[in-house]
């Protein structure tokens, strides 16, 4: 093991992360080197939290160097641990506590609309992502974090997942590739994650085996909240086995598209209209739906630009797709507005909607409209799209009252 | 000997006497009336000045010669060039070169570029500063280097000093972009084109001696005179006044910062939900990134809405502009330009109109604007849970920021604050904020990313907004949601020595800022 361990960022632009660097000694007990831009108002908790992971870890001579460009405590904690473990190799974690809103378990149709992907060493980012209310935030370890930076990563997601308020969103994960993608599932199944995305998948196997490590680190830890998986295509070969991949287990909740690896893979251009990936998309949906779960689109790159987006949105609605990556919070709102429902399925659903509390209130088990008999899927998706165009602001909370 | 101190209206213990003159603590809002008359400069006559009109005089080290320059003098600018100003370093260059000593610099505001005037203070040519202190000379003065207090006032609070002769200018140096021989002056044109020259009129009216330096030599007239020459003693011509990328920028960009961004569309969202956006409304709002945002979110409703604003305060730029141009708004009342298409603007077209502090802010005025307007949108570094707000130092206690125009804004009939939460760790609300520069009552909401806090005082708008969807909170709980993020402050110890006075737009003083322990 090496006696110095780094980890964390530090640099003139760096802002809300830390640096801290660990150098083991023989002798000479604990020097703690502070330099922060906040210590006027937090240099004792600082410190106080540095001397008590040493403690934690046994670390009893050492020199502490914390360069903290205003870091909040859990990624003060984060950096920390990944330095002494970059020196003892500890495999005992210090976990701060847990926040009740991180513990709330979610649907497997949970609506699914916007999905914010934040990096998994970039603790900035992070913090007010819930602010901008997308439906989930991926915290990502794969193609976002730098190879050298993967561990230390893994200790900022684990302790955000437990720490950090994401206001109701989503509390995805994006795993690296299998198998480091399996390691990467010890650092998050057990804080509450709601869902796993599995990158470049391309069998239904690496589902099953992501699947069975999940079970088993539930069991160890003895948790039974429902983490889901959320594979991602993004090969010929995975759009080939589509529907083998969205059936492999209970835990897919949905199926999405990676589309700049997809296009590199069949060695083309991505487009703006996109017609290179049309027969992967279809297939997709079409694999996505005969599993019964969501069908989730790619991101759109180009941030600057919300009408192309806004197109893009439509189209992939119009496609069957429920939802999109986004790379940029400003993308949510776009999003979001663009999968809301239209006017004329709006009503639609208020008229089955209607006629559902009419057959609630006279006690009768079927629900029907004119002479046709209304479905409970069907009256289920009347009442999300009720719930998405009230969100979306296109009805009012009155609106039974208006309508009648 | 230990200064005595005494309690004021908002409870902070302010010093009987700062650099040697009684102080009057304040006393309330609207409590402070004074009698008595305007300050009145020595009266000139014609027949001292040359018949020809020409007043030149070979360079700006003569012209302080000349208007007779000693020892503890006042010397005063403006600083409509921002952070590109090129003479108020050289006139204590020359002043230093002369061996002056104890001068009180009144710009103002200052900026990073008068770093150099450090030089002057250690070396005695100027006592202290009266007027804002900007990032270097803030830090300096906050590190207890500074002989005298520093005394910060906001423009409304400036011109008020100068008219009740709580400040005498013995010499004001006003650049100017264009001037004619006789001393009229401009903004509008010329290499260091700045728009106007509003910060200087009471300098121009009420200095003992006036010396205009300009790059920019017309013959007379000089059309329009914004400054009149019939003010000026001197006119000096420089080969630079000053670097004109720093006076205006080229543009102004609205933030890109998501979070920014979010906070100024809930910002527009509240404004008009509680009605403030309606037809033939007025607001002010600055030239931050997320200032300019609300702006231009204030424009996309007013577009929706088809209604228009009967004028805006800028701080102008092009966003403003464009919203002029568009039919959007009747006036720009401008006080100062930001870009250049605020000052082509401003040379063009009649609808934009130039302000001084005089009539936007000035408390021995009969009346000003600043209460006319519906609503403007400031800043703070810190507001407390009483909504006390701080605009001038940081909550580690250094001084680092002017008051601007920020504490005369405060008459407007709404005064929002969208700010951060947090920053880099910081939480923006605090229990007590480390200098008070406005009193809570004058603050009506702040908006913050995680929700809105409306001052219990505006029974109004908490009714408005009583059944919204907008994330209203109380300030105490948006406080307990910052500090569950960040963790609770520790106390910030600071020094004993008063640095530097914050008063009040009426020249009562407000609080003081200590010394920083480093």
């Amino acid at each position: 093991m090496a006696q110095i361990g780094t980890a964390g960022n530090q640099g003139p632009d760096i802002r809300s992360d830390c640096y801290a660097a660990l150098k083991i000694k023989k002798s000479g007990g604990i020097n703690i080197i502070l330099n922060s831009k906040v210590e006027a108002l937090y240099k004792d908790s600082i410190r106080d939290l540095a001397q008590q992971i040493l403690d934690f870890y046994k670390v009893e001579n050492a020199e502490l160097e914390i360069i903290d460009r205003g870091a909040i405590s859990l990624i003060l904690a984060a950096r920390i641990e990944a330095a002494v473990k970059e020196c003892r190799g500890s495999e005992t974690e210090f976990l701060l506590d847990m926040i009740p809103e991180n513990q709330h378990p979610t649907q497997k149709d949970h609506r699914r609309r916007s999905r914010l992907y934040l990096p998994g060493n970039s603790p900035k980012l992070m913090l007010n992502a819930g602010v901008h209310k997308p439906d989930a935030v991926i915290l990502d370890l794969e193609d976002s974090v730098a190879p050298d930076k993967k561990f230390e990563a893994r200790l900022v997601v684990r302790n955000s997942l437990r720490g950090l308020n994401f206001y109701g969103a989503e509390r995805m994960v994006r795993i690296n590739q299998l198998p480091a993608g399996l390691e990467d599932l010890e650092y998050v199944v057990p804080h509450y994650v709601n869902l796993i995305l599995l990158p470049k998948c391309e069998t239904a196997d690496e589902v099953k085996t992501v699947d069975e490590k999940i079970t088993q680190i539930l069991a160890e830890v003895r948790l039974d909240h429902p983490v889901y998986i959320m594979p991602i295509i993004e090969s010929a070969l995975g759009v080939v086995n589509a529907y083998q991949i969205a059936s492999a287990s209970d835990r897919v909740a949905a199926l999405a598209i990676g589309l700049e690896d997809y296009t590199a893979d069949l060695g083309v251009q991505r487009t703006r209209e996109g017609w290179e990936s049309f027969y992967a998309r279809n297939q997709l949906v079409n694999a996505a739906k005969a599993a019964g779960i969501q069908a989730i689109d790619s991101v759109f790159s180009d941030v600057a630009d919300m009408e192309a987006l806004r197109e893009v949105v439509l189209e992939s609605k119009s496609l069957g797709f429920v939802g999109m990556g986004c790379i940029h919070p400003r993308q949510i709102k776009v999003i979001h507005e663009a999968f809301a429902p239209t006017e004329a399925e709006i009503n639609k659903a208020k008229k089955i909607v209607l006629a559902f509390d009419d057959a609630t209130e006279k006690g009768l088990g079927v629900v029907s409209l004119g002479s046709k008999m209304i479905d409970p899927p069907v009256v289920k998706r009347a009442l999300s799209t009720i719930s998405n165009a009230l969100e979306a602001g296109l009805i009012l909370e009155n609106w039974k009252e208006i309508d009648q | 000997m230990a200064p005595k101190f005494v309690k004021n209206a908002v409870g902070r213990m302010i010093p009987e006497k700062i650099n040697g003159k009684p102080v009057i603590p304040f006393q309330g809002v609207h409590k402070y009336i004074t009698d008595g008359k305007r300050y009145a400069p020595p009266l000139p006559s014609s027949a001292n000045y040359p018949e020809d009109g020409n007043k030149q005089v070979k360079d700006l080290k003569t012209a302080l010669k000349k208007a007779g320059i000693k020892d503890g003098m006042t010397i005063s600018t403006h600083h409509h060039f921002r952070n590109g100003d090129l003479i108020a370093n050289q006139i204590f260059q020359a002043a230093s070169e002369m061996g002056l000593k104890d001068l009180v610099w009144f710009p103002s505001a200052s900026f990073p570029c008068h770093e150099p005037i450090i030089n002057y203070l250690k070396d005695g040519t100027i006592h202290h500063i009266e007027g804002s202190m900007n990032g270097p000379l803030g830090r300096y003065a906050s590190q207890g280097h500074m002989r005298g207090v520093g005394v910060l006032r906001s423009h409304g609070g400036r011109y008020q000093a100068v008219q009740d002769g709580e400040v005498v200018i013995d010499i004001a140096v006003i650049a100017a972009p264009t001037a004619d021989p006789f001393g009229n002056a401009n903004g509008l044109t010329g290499e260091s084109a700045c728009g106007l020259l509003g910060f200087a009129l009471a300098d121009s009216q009420y200095a003992h001696k006036v010396i205009v330096v300009t790059d920019n030599l017309v013959p007379f007239p000089c059309i329009p005179w914004q400054i009149q020459g019939n003010y000026v003693d001197y006119v000096v011509v420089v080969d630079q006044i000053g670097i004109p990328e720093r006076i205006v920028s080229g543009t102004t960009q609205i933030t890109r910062s998501p979070d920014r961004l979010f906070i100024a569309e809930l910002t527009a969202k509240f404004c008009d939900e509680v009605g403030i956006i309606r037809n033939g409304f007025s607001f002010q709002a600055g030239a931050g990134g997320t200032s300019l945002a609300i702006g231009n979110y204030f424009g996309e409703i007013m577009r929706e809405k088809g209604i228009k604003a009967r004028f805006a305060r800028g701080g102008s730029n092009q966003y403003l502009v464009d919203m002029l141009e568009e039919g959007l708004i009747d006036y720009i009342l401008d006080g100062q330009t930001f870009d250049l298409a605020g000052v082509r603007s401003m040379r063009e077209n009649p609808h934009h109109v130039n302000t001084s502090p005089f009539t936007s802010y000035n408390y021995h005025g009969k009346g000003n604007f600043a209460g006319i307007v519906d609503v403007v949108i400031l800043g703070a570094t810190e507001v407390d849970v009483n909504y006390n707000a701080n605009v001038v130092t940081h909550s580690d206690g250094y001084l680092l920021h002017g008051i601007g125009g920020w504490q005369n804004c405060l008459f407007s009939k709404n005064v929002i604050l969208p700010i951060p939460l947090f920053r880099d760790r910081i939480p923006i609300i605090r229990d007590e904020v480390t200098t008070i520069c406005g009193p809570g009552e004058m603050i009506d909401v702040i908006v913050t990313e995680r929700g809105i806090a409306i001052n219990p005082l505006r029974k109004d708008l908490l009714e408005k907004t009583a059944n919204s969807k907008l994330p209203i909170m109380t300030i105490e709980e948006l406080k307990e949601e910052a500090e569950r993020i960040c963790g609770v402050p520790e106390p910030v110890k600071l020094g004993e020595k008063v640095i530097a006075a914050i008063n009040w737009v009426d020249g009562t003083v407000i609080d003081v800022v200590y010394q920083v322990i480093e």
